[in-house]
């Protein structure tokens, strides 16, 4: 029965590719965290420019290096964005497919823990954050599994209230970043956390008896979770925060508050930078990429009054943004 | 007759007793009870998650307009008055726009006064004029009140979701935006109108701008592909396995594998949608068409067991009696058999269908949950569809969004009435009794 479908629609889908014509559609994939901006651009691009919009697919960074690295042809994807740095594992493969890239460094992302306006005020360092949500803690020179229930357990300075967050997954790249972030710099700065094997990839790990609640990729339902529920915290961007001032605040971290000129400063300490990659064989033959990567990194898109902005992006610092811009549109190929 | 042994002690009495035969009917009517209170409780459910829906969705079908003053300069839109589209579509409607918004609040200056002031109208209102004056040449050159749509801000603070009394802080809107809000109010300058945009245009990153007809677009192209593989393509193959296959290993063994296909995850489908025709046959990414051939392979075994169930209820003696006046195997089932099997066989298509209309799954695989803006023109242009819209929506920051996502849900649940309608109205066509 399968084969007998397959042929079938095999036989009428070949005349159609046949028939199809050369892609004249830019093709950006990846993060689901730079969507939103690389939306935004793609949309002004189309309206404001002699090309089609681009199609601007959300399948998470991993998911679009691998696409973006598969090769050279119409069929591949000519950009991908990433809420991480590109890894030598998949430069190399992108090498090996013959395939340049440009990268573009577009701005940062904070990674906020927020509660709604009525619950109690949160002032953590990341070492207080590490030893709320990891797996396993040292004490008296042992790992035990984490015995903290309430805030004040960690530090008498904290609310009197039972630890309860609600975070992301871990297909998530949110989650990503703020293991590698938080949790490892809350990690690095423990006394006696690096003698018992607590470092890198071991200080990843989150609890998972009940205190941290994994509450889907969803960020705007763990907005309405914390609504509902003002003892409990959540992880997630910058940008729902923002949006969501009216109902929501941000704990501080190391004393610095989720505020948009601390993140873009770099003085809050839970941030990542974002990036688009292009591919440089597609230049010239996919038309308008140049132009996309122009307008992505003018300043009406990605200054500090631009549109990006309005979106929740957070800009570079002036000099960084100049000169990257300038990398970005000389499409300065990418070395590892 | 069986002479049944007179052994006093196995024959039982029946228990007449007014007690056992109240309680019986206790009994009785209890479960009848159990039924109705069942019934009940999934209506409410049915009732809550409507009632959800529509409260949360049916303010994003009117959207907050005002009006502006503009004055369509002869020397800025069309300096040579020749009207040609080409020179109509260059001109600059952002700064005609800026202009008639400074006219209308003379008294704001400094540019983060006016930066802010220009947020209060939607950022595609350049696109709107120009629209308008293609549409209208003879205007240029007067002074015209226009209906502009204002930012998705502004729709939210009239609608009432972003709240005036939290500290200016706290909020998307300004007090100065609410100041000069109420200002353009009092002048009778704001009213709020049916939403048109979001049943005419594609997406949008700007929640007023966006719309659902490029995901409704999409979602036809992409069912019109998997009705027209699966229907065919299932009716005969229940046609052949019930009233011409030789009933033997082999075709048990296609039955057994049939029904196991119908219980796969879609997931699969959609990974093997991508290593077959996107990879293999080198069909393009993001495709209704290849949307389509994903869904069908998932949909054709749903068809295939109810097309096979609704032949098995056709009477044998229809079949017999057909023969028996000199008919061919092959006439006695399109004359016969198969209109009398179609009702059943068009139920489960429709199921099938249904179930295609909600996936969104196999169609990450294969590149549909995509930012499309530009509607679908054809089988293998860039689509999305209805259920990836609600996604993409749903897990938008901007407040606007929030109603938008019911709102489309309300048209997807339309969408599938309308199918299910059509079903019905089909059936009723070829219902025979018998």
């Amino acid at each position: 029965m399968k084969i007998k479908t397959l042929t079938l629609a095999a036989a009428l889908t070949v005349g159609i590719a046949g028939a199809a014509e050369a892609r004249d559609q830019i093709r950006i994939v990846g993060s689901s965290t730079v969507f939103p901006f690389s939306t935004a651009v793609a949309e002004q691009f189309g309206k404001t420019s002699s090309f089609s919009t681009p199609v601007v697919e959300s399948t998470g960074t991993g998911g679009g290096m691998k696409l973006f690295c598969a090769g050279v042809g119409e069929n591949h994807p000519d950009m991908t964005n990433a809420s991480r740095r590109m890894k030598k594992s998949e430069f190399e493969a992108c090498t090996k497919n013959g395939i340049d890239i440009t990268e573009v460094q577009v701005g940062f992302d904070g990674i906020v823990i927020a509660n709604a306006k009525g619950g109690a005020d949160l002032d953590l360092s990341l070492e207080q954050l590490f030893l709320a949500l990891a797996k396993d803690i040292p004490r008296d020179g042992k790992l035990i599994a984490n015995p903290y229930r309430m805030w004040s357990d960690i530090d008498p300075t904290l609310p009197k209230q039972k630890i309860e967050v609600l975070g992301p997954p871990p297909t998530s790249g949110t989650r990503d970043a703020f293991v590698e972030i938080a949790m490892e710099g809350g990690c690095k700065t423990l006394p006696g956390a690096a003698e018992l094997g607590l470092k890198k990839k071991a200080c990843h790990a989150v609890r998972e008896d009940g205190v941290f609640i994994e509450a889907g990729e969803n960020d705007n339902l763990i907005v309405q979770k914390l609504e509902a529920n003002p003892a409990a915290y959540g992880i997630f961007g910058f940008s729902f925060l923002d949006q969501n001032a009216d109902k929501l605040k941000g704990a501080s971290v190391n004393g610095t508050e989720p505020e948009f000129e601390a993140i873009a400063a770099g003085d809050y300490p839970v941030s990542r930078s974002l990036f688009f990659y292009v591919k440089q064989q597609h230049v010239g033959v996919i038309p308008g990429i140049k132009e996309f990567v122009f307008e992505f990194t003018s300043e009406n898109a990605w200054g500090p009054d631009g549109y990006l902005i309005d979106k929740g992006l957070i800009p570079l610092p002036d000099a960084d943004r100049a000169a990257m811009g300038k990398q970005a549109q000389g499409l300065q190929p990418l070395a590892m | 007759m069986t002479d049944f042994p007179a052994d006093r002690s196995i024959t039982r009495k029946p228990d007449f007793s007014d007690a056992h035969l109240r309680r019986r009917y206790r009994a009785e009517a209890r479960f009848r009870m159990y039924g109705i209170a069942a019934i009940f409780a999934a209506l409410a459910m049915l009732a809550v998650l409507l009632g959800s829906i529509v409260s949360t969705g049916s303010s994003a079908f009117t959207q907050t307009e005002m009006a502006l003053d503009i004055h369509l300069d002869a020397a800025l839109i069309d300096p040579d008055g020749t009207r040609d589209p080409a020179i109509l579509a260059k001109a600059n409607y952002r700064k005609i726009v800026r202009d008639a918004m400074r006219a209308q609040f003379p008294d704001v200056s400094g540019r983060r006064n006016q930066r802010s002031l220009f947020k209060i109208i939607s950022s595609g209102s350049d696109f709107d004029l120009r629209q308008f004056v293609e549409a209208n040449t003879e205007l240029i050159g007067t002074t015209q009140t226009i209906w502009f749509k204002t930012s998705a801000d502004i729709d939210q603070l009239a609608k009432g979701a972003i709240p005036r009394d939290v500290p200016e802080g706290d909020r998307r809107v300004k007090d100065a935006q609410i100041g000069w809000f109420d200002t353009l109010d009092e002048d009778g300058r704001i009213r709020r109108s049916f939403n048109t945009t979001f049943f005419t245009s594609g997406d949008s990153r700007e929640p007023e701008q966006a719309g659902v007809w490029g995901a409704v677009v999409g979602t036809a192209l992409t069912l019109a592909v998997t009705l027209v593989l699966s229907f065919p393509i299932g009716v005969m193959a229940a046609v052949y396995l019930e009233e011409f296959a030789p009933k033997n290993r082999w075709t048990d063994l296609i039955e057994v594998n049939i029904n196991n296909l119908a219980a796969v995850p879609s997931i699969v489908f959609g990974l093997l949608g991508l290593a077959v025709f996107l990879n293999f046959f080198g069909l393009p990414r993001s495709a209704p068409l290849v949307g389509g051939l994903v869904l069908a392979l998932m949909t054709l075994p749903t068809v295939i067991i109810a097309g096979r169930a609704a032949l098995q209820s056709v009477p044998r003696s229809i079949r017999e009696a057909a023969l028996g006046v000199g008919a061919s195997p092959l006439q006695t089932v399109s004359h016969h058999v198969l209109p009398l099997a179609m009702p059943g066989i068009l139920t489960g298509t429709i199921i099938g269908m249904a179930r295609a209309l909600g996936e969104t799954a196999p169609l990450l695989m294969i590149g549909m949950v995509a930012f499309i803006v530009d509607i679908p023109r054809g089988f293998t242009d860039a689509a999305t569809v209805l259920p990836v819209q609600v996604f993409l929506w749903a897990d938008a920051p901007e407040r606007a969004f929030v109603e938008r996502t019911s709102a489309a849900i309300i048209v997807l649940l339309a969408f599938l009435i309308i199918m299910n309608l059509a079903a019905v109205l089909l059936r009723r066509k070829f219902e025979r009794r018998w």
